[in-house]
Formats: C-alpha cells, sequence, structure tokens
C-alpha cells in the first residue's frame, strides 16, 4: 500500500484539513491510521464525556487545538441544571500533566473555573487562542490570569458566557510586552471596564483585527480605540447611548471612515439611533451584521441602516423588524446567506403587533437566491408560506423555524404544518439541521424520515401524536447524530426500537414525554457503549430502589455514545443506568 | 356556556387533530395536563391574537413554559434588562444623567426630591457644576450648563418649565447640557 515514505504521506495528509475527512483517513490502514494521529494537530470532540482525555491523549499526542463541547443543546434553554456537568478542569490538568504543546482551546457549553483558568495560562507556554461560547463558572480573576500569563496570546474571544465581573482590572493585567492580540472579545462582560487599559492595549496591538467591547464602553471612547485601530475588520459596538455633544459625533464619524477594512459590526447593546448614521459610510463594505441584542432600535432606523448594507451574507436581527423590515433586507441584501430573527418579547407580554409572521419568511425567500440558514422567530405560520419558501430556496442546509405559541396551526386554514415542513425536507435535499415547530402530526415525520436523507441535527417540540414519529425519524434519517425532544408523545415502543441506532449517533434528548424508567433500563441493559442518564430534578430523592416504579415517567433522558463508559462526576440527581 | 363546552369535549370525533378547533383546544389541554410540573400557569389570562381570531373558542391560558421559547438564557436576560431600566413603576423613579464630556453616566431617583431646587443641587454636587439661574422667559442664566431632560415624546426639554409633578412624570432621562449647544437653548430670542 505504502509506496511512499511516511514523510510524504504525512504532507499528503497535511492538505486534509476537516476532521471528519481526517477520522476516514485514519480507517484506511494500520499505517495510515498511525501517520495520521501522530501528525493531527486539531481534534474536535462533540461531547466531551463520549472520550477521556487519557485517550484522546494517547491517540493524539501532538494536538495543538482541541474543541470540546460539554452539555446537550436543550441546557441553552434552561432544560439542563447547573451542576450536570461537563467541567474542563480534568482536560486541562491531563494535558498539563501530559505536556501537550496546546495552542488553542475552544469550548462550548463547559464549566471553566478560575482554577481551570489559571492553570491553562501556566501550562502551555505556546497558548495562543482560548474561546468560550456559552460556558460558566469563571470570574474576571480567571480572565486575569490569562491576559497576565499567556505571552503568545492571540484570541480572547467570549460569547454568550456567565461570568462573574469581579469589576477588577483585568485588563491592565496584560503585560506592556503584549502585542500579538488579533481578537479580543468581552462583549458578555456586565461591570465597568477600566477604559484606559483598553486603549493602551488596542493601540499596542498593531494585528488587532476584531475587537467587541462591553455596555461599559462608551461612545468617545469607541472614537478614540476605532482611531487607534483603523485596521479593525470586527467590531463589537458596546454602549452606544448618550446623546454625544457635535464634537465628540464628528470624531466618532471621523474614525469610522477611516476603518475601511471593517466587514463585521455587532453589539449596540444600548443605542441612541441618531448616533447610528455614524456608521453609514462603512454600510456598503458590511458583510455580517448582528442587531440582535440592540433592542432599542426601532424598524425604521433598522431600515434606514439595512438600505445601505447590500453585500450583507449574515443578518441578525430583532423581529421588531416586521414583515416590512424584511421586505427591505429581501430587495437589498442580494448576497444574504443566513438570517436569524430573534424575538424581542420573549416572555410574550406585549401583544406586539410589529413582529414577524409568515410574510417576512416569504418575502425574504424571494428576494435572497443564496439563503442556505435560517433561524426565525414568528407568532403565526402557514403552509402555503412554507411551500413557497421551499421552492424559491432549495438550499438550505439549516432550517429553523420557531413559531411562539406551542401547536398553533395554520392560522388561515387551522390544519397542521405537516405539508409545508415535508415540503422544505423534499425540496431542500442538502438539509443538514431542522427545528420544527406549530401544529403537527406524525405525517410530518414520515415526511422528514422519507426526504431529509442528509439530516444530522432534529430539534422537536410538542409535535407528533405516536410512536410512529419518532420511528419514521430513526429509520429514515441515516444520517441523523443529534435528536432532541421534548414534549411530544413518544414512548417506549419508539426509543426500544432499534438500540443498535444510538451508537450511529451523538446523542438523543427526550424531555417530557412517554418513556418511563422501565423502557430506559430495558435500553440501557444491553448497551455498554451508551451511557443513559435520568435527570430528576424534581424527585424527592427515591433511595430504595425495589420501591420504585418502573411505569413512572422520565422526566429528562439523556444518553450518548461513549468509549469510557459511566462518567463519575454526575450529580446527585442524575442517574446512570 | 360552561356546560355546553364540556358536551363539546366528551363527544367523540373522527377528525385528525386541528382541523378543528374544539379538537385543537382540548390537545392544548391535554399536553399541558401531561406535564403540569413544569407549566407555571400565571394569574391572568391574555388573549394570543388580537383582531381575526375566531370567537367561538375561548383564547387559550398563555402560560409560561420552562425553556420555551427556545431562547437562550444569556440573551433572555440581556433583552430582559432593557425593559426593566424603562419601568417607571414600583420603588424609585430611576431615571439616567448624563452630562456631556464625562466618560459616564449617573442614575438617580426623582422620587427623592421634592422640586426643582432640591433636584439641581443634587446634580451640582454630583457632577460639580453649578446650574445658573432660572428664568421663566430666558432659561438659565450664568453658566454654560443647562440642564434638560427627555420628555415621553423624545423631545429634550429646558428643565424647570412645567409643574414638578408634571415633571416626574414626563421625565425619561436627564442631560446636562454644556458649550454652545446649551447656549442655543438657554438664550431667548
Amino acid at each position: 500500500m505504502n509506496y511512499f515514505p511516511d514523510e510524504v504521506i504525512e504532507h499528503v495528509f497535511d492538505f486534509v484539513v476537516s476532521h471528519r475527512d481526517r477520522n476516514s483517513i485514519s480507517l484506511v490502514c494500520k499505517s495510515w491510521h498511525k501517520i495520521e494521529r501522530l501528525s493531527r494537530k486539531e481534534v474536535f470532540i462533540g461531547n466531551c464525556y463520549a472520550i477521556n482525555p487519557e485517550r484522546l491523549i494517547g491517540r493524539f499526542p501532538c494536538l495543538k487545538s482541541l474543541t470540546l463541547k460539554g452539555k446537550p443543546h436543550f441546557a441553552d434553554f434552561n432544560l439542563v441544571p447547573h451542576e450536570w456537568g461537563g467541567f474542563v478542569l480534568p482536560w486541562i490538568e491531563a494535558l498539563a500533566r501530559s505536556r501537550v504543546g496546546l495552542e488553542e482551546l475552544r469550548l462550548k457549553r463547559m464549566v471553566v473555573t478560575d482554577e481551570s483558568l489559571e492553570l491553562l495560562s501556566r501550562s502551555f507556554a505556546n497558548f495562543k487562542s482560548l474561546v468560550l461560547v456559552s460556558c460558566e463558572g469563571f470570574t474576571t480573576d480567571g480572565l486575569a490570569s490569562i491576559a497576565a500569563n499567556c505571552r503568545q496570546l492571540r484570541e480572547l474571544d467570549l460569547q454568550e458566557n456567565e461570568i462573574d465581573d469581579h469589576r477588577g482590572q483585568w485588563l491592565n493585567c496584560f503585560p506592556d510586552s503584549c502585542t500579538t492580540l488579533i481578537s479580543l472579545n468581552f462583549a458578555c462582560l456586565k461591570g465597568e471596564t477600566n477604559v484606559a487599559a483598553l486603549e493602551r492595549l488596542v493601540a499596542r496591538s498593531p494585528n488587532l483585527k476584531s475587537l467587541k467591547l462591553n455596555r461599559a464602553v462608551p461612545l468617545d471612547a469607541l472614537a478614540r480605540l476605532m482611531s487607534c485601530a483603523p485596521q479593525l475588520v470586527d467590531l463589537g459596538v458596546g454602549s452606544y447611548e448618550n446623546e454625544p455633544d457635535p464634537e465628540s459625533f464628528a470624531k466618532l464619524m471621523t474614525a469610522i471612515e477611516k476603518c475601511m477594512s471593517l466587514r463585521s459590526l455587532s453589539g449596540f447593546l444600548e443605542v441612541a439611533p441618531l448616533c447610528l448614521p455614524a456608521f453609514y459610510p462603512i454600510c456598503q463594505n458590511l458583510i455580517s451584521l448582528n442587531l440582535s441584542y440592540a433592542a432599542e432600535i426601532q424598524g425604521n432606523h433598522l431600515i434606514k441602516l439595512i438600505q445601505l448594507c447590500k453585500r450583507l451574507q449574515r443578518l441578525w436581527i430583532l423581529d421588531s423588524i416586521g414583515d416590512k423590515g424584511l421586505a427591505v433586507v429581501a430587495a437589498t441584501c442580494k448576497e444574504l446567506q443566513e438570517l436569524r430573527v430573534f424575538p424581542s418579547d420573549v416572555h410574550g407580554e406585549e401583544d406586539n403587533n410589529a413582529a414577524v409572521t409568515e410574510v417576512g419568511l416569504v418575502a425574504i425567500s424571494a428576494g435572497c437566491p443564496k439563503l442556505h440558514s435560517i433561524l426565525y422567530f414568528c407568532k403565526q405560520m402557514t403552509n402555503a408560506a412554507l411551500i413557497a419558501v421551499a421552492k424559491n430556496c432549495p438550499n438550505f442546509i439549516r432550517f429553523r423555524l420557531c413559531i411562539l405559541e406551542p401547536h398553533k396551526p395554520d392560522h388561515i386554514t387551522s390544519q397542521s404544518l405537516d405539508e409545508g415542513f415535508g415540503a422544505i425536507v423534499q425540496a431542500c435535499k442538502g438539509l443538514r439541521r431542522l427545528s420544527v415547530s406549530g401544529l403537527l402530526t406524525d405525517q410530518v415525520f414520515l415526511y422528514i424520515g422519507m426526504y431529509a436523507e442528509q439530516l444530522e441535527m432534529l430539534s422537536i417540540a410538542f409535535a407528533g401524536d405516536t410512536d410512529k414519529g419518532m420511528l419514521y425519524v430513526l429509520n429514515g434519517c441515516k444520517k441523523m447524530r443529534k435528536l432532541e425532544i421534548r414534549d411530544s408523545p413518544f414512548g417506549n415502543a419508539a426509543l426500544l426500537a432499534d438500540v443498535g441506532r444510538y451508537e450511529t449517533m451523538r446523542s438523543l434528548w427526550m424531555s417530557s414525554c412517554e418513556v418511563t424508567l422501565g423502557g430506559c433500563k430495558r435500553l440501557a441493559q444491553n448497551s455498554p457503549r451508551l451511557n443513559v442518564e435520568i435527570i430528576n430534578e424534581n424527585e424527592n430523592n427515591r433511595m430504595e430502589q425495589n420501591e420504585e416504579d418502573e411505569r413512572e415517567k422520565v422526566d429528562k433522558l439523556y444518553l450518548y455514545r461513549t468509549v469510557v463508559g459511566t462518567r463519575k462526576d454526575a450529580p446527585p440527581y442524575v442517574r446512570i443506568l | 356556556m360552561d356546560e355546553f363546552v364540556n358536551l363539546k369535549e366528551t363527544e367523540l370525533r373522527l377528525g385528525l387533530p386541528g382541523t378543528d378547533n374544539v379538537c385543537e383546544a382540548k390537545e392544548r389541554v391535554s399536553c399541558c395536563n401531561n406535564n403540569n410540573k413544569r407549566v407555571l400557569s400565571t394569574d391572568t389570562e391574555k388573549e394570543i391574537e388580537s383582531s381575526s381570531r375566531k370567537t367561538e373558542t375561548s383564547p387559550p391560558r398563555k402560560a409560561q413554559i420552562v425553556g420555551w421559547p427556545p431562547v437562550r438564557s444569556y440573551r433572555k436576560n440581556n433583552i430582559q434588562s432593557k425593559k426593566n431600566e424603562s419601568e417607571h413603576e414600583g420603588q424609585g423613579i430611576y431615571v439616567k444623567v448624563s452630562m456631556d464630556g464625562a466618560p459616564y453616566l449617573r442614575k438617580i431617583d426623582l422620587s427623592c426630591y421634592k422640586g426643582y431646587s432640591e433636584l439641581l443641587k443634587a446634580l451640582e454636587v454630583m457632577f460639580k457644576f453649578s446650574v445658573g439661574e432660572y428664568f421663566e422667559r430666558d432659561g438659565y442664566k450664568g453658566s454654560d450648563f443647562v440642564p434638560t431632560y427627555e420628555d415621553k415624546d423624545g423631545d429634550w426639554m429646558l428643565i424647570g418649565d412645567v409643574p414638578w409633578e408634571m415633571f416626574i412624570c414626563t421625565c425619561k432621562r436627564l442631560r446636562i447640557m454644556k458649550g454652545s449647544e446649551a447656549k442655543g437653548l438657554g438664550c431667548g430670542v
């Protein structure tokens, strides 16, 4: 098989970058497996409990970049208790012990402590990049360690984390010798920022391309920062609120005009709409715009801004833009690839007539031929609209529709939305991710099983009638990796029909369904390579196992494939069968 | 009327769910019953849609379901804090105060003061400036600083023109203007 020396094969492998492809080539033969594993630099672990750090390091001793995901997706919506798991410390300890030359760590939904960050900052001399998404458990003290000790730091990217802000001086902890920063994102910090320290840091970071500020960085500071860093490509604006005096505003406008490289804009956490026009000059260069936290900008101001963004590829916005605003997007943003429309009224307190409907969705699909990814929160939908969308945009890879009211039918015909979603899966042959909502029967799952051949992730809530629904999906979607279901009438028959199937998937989540303890036990019995976790936080802990009722419905079931057996760090209310 | 609704519920039907409004309401109710551990019902029933709803079925109870809508808690918390800041009910009437040239804003509780003189004195101490003397016709004279507020219509008004009680009801935020902009406002023309 090997006509070439190992170095040549390794060189060829260097061009194979995607981890899936590398996983495939490692299966070809022993020799390739060895070459591949010793040359692997980046490892992606979608479920931190599927493997343990020791085995990871054993297989990939030369790894430089590690991505870890912890809690299941529904943890984002408070369905998973905080102490469930996903602790990063054991991983960092093991990597440090084995002297792995770690340079990059990317974590999602994990518990990160200040202790972990401190250890991380001291253990890897070449550490360059830390990306934390939806993590929790740390404070600005941990950030101070990273700033102080990571001499080669290029990237510190904090996205939507719950960070305890001690209002310390973490920004001051970057030594004067630190000039390597390329990306700094602290938008999620809630406390005050030492603006002077920030300005000094930016001034000595000539390679800084991405800067995302938090609320506490006011307008005049923004002007100074932008003047220091006209090379910025990606900017997150902080507090933008004050009615500035004309001088400050003029300074800001001058600074913005010089930022000809700016391609991505976000933030606007507090906004005086009259300040938005300062950004008009660079709108024509923008490819990404995230205004989804700018709750105070009204539709008409948004529209004026968006009308100038002709090159936009990615837009995240609130539903206050309205159908009218979406029509403007459809007319203007012909390059649009990804759209996310979030609800501004999350608790359903207002009768918001300006929110978006099926009309906006159809307009976007008609106007934006390159659209492949959508997340859309709305109050109403129709089959006719979904059918039109499917016809207009057969290229969807991700389609997530969330109708705010569970079980809501087609608001014109009062029928279920089976046909609408059916049209989507039939037309979009490349669909990899789907979230369904509204009134749905087993029929929609029949369609999904039949047509969604590439589907990898499916989110179901308040849908279906019988076990058949879930069975259609499990039998039909051969590429399914993540299935998450809540509040739907699927039970043991569906769960147990094909137990071997779950080893081909990353995970299955079922909460408030019809599965019982007995069903879960039977599932776990013959599946050594599955962890079957039952999360019952409301239980008054029943210690006597012989008394428990196997017919009792399980509150939350989370099962996932693993090669390392039961985890040892589960809290008492998580039972692993 | 209640009896009528109950009869409908016990009626045997062969239609698919969603083809009939009554069936739909029944499904919603039964699903809620299955999950009453999780549904926290609000005290007041609210109507979901306003105008074009059919009036035969009673509007469903708008209960708060855990984890629904599926919006990240981080996002929920950040949008919510916006609304809380603009509420005037309850304890205190907190409004933001900005001063041109100052690096950050302050917040004061308008309900702590009995009138304009107390308020202005407090602002003078907080921002270390002096406001001059108020004249009904000419506004504030004797200082580069002019105290203004934004009212409910979004207009910037001179502090002191309207009765105090009216002021605290309509004031959304304060701003101490200075410099040339202030002069334009302060001088009578």
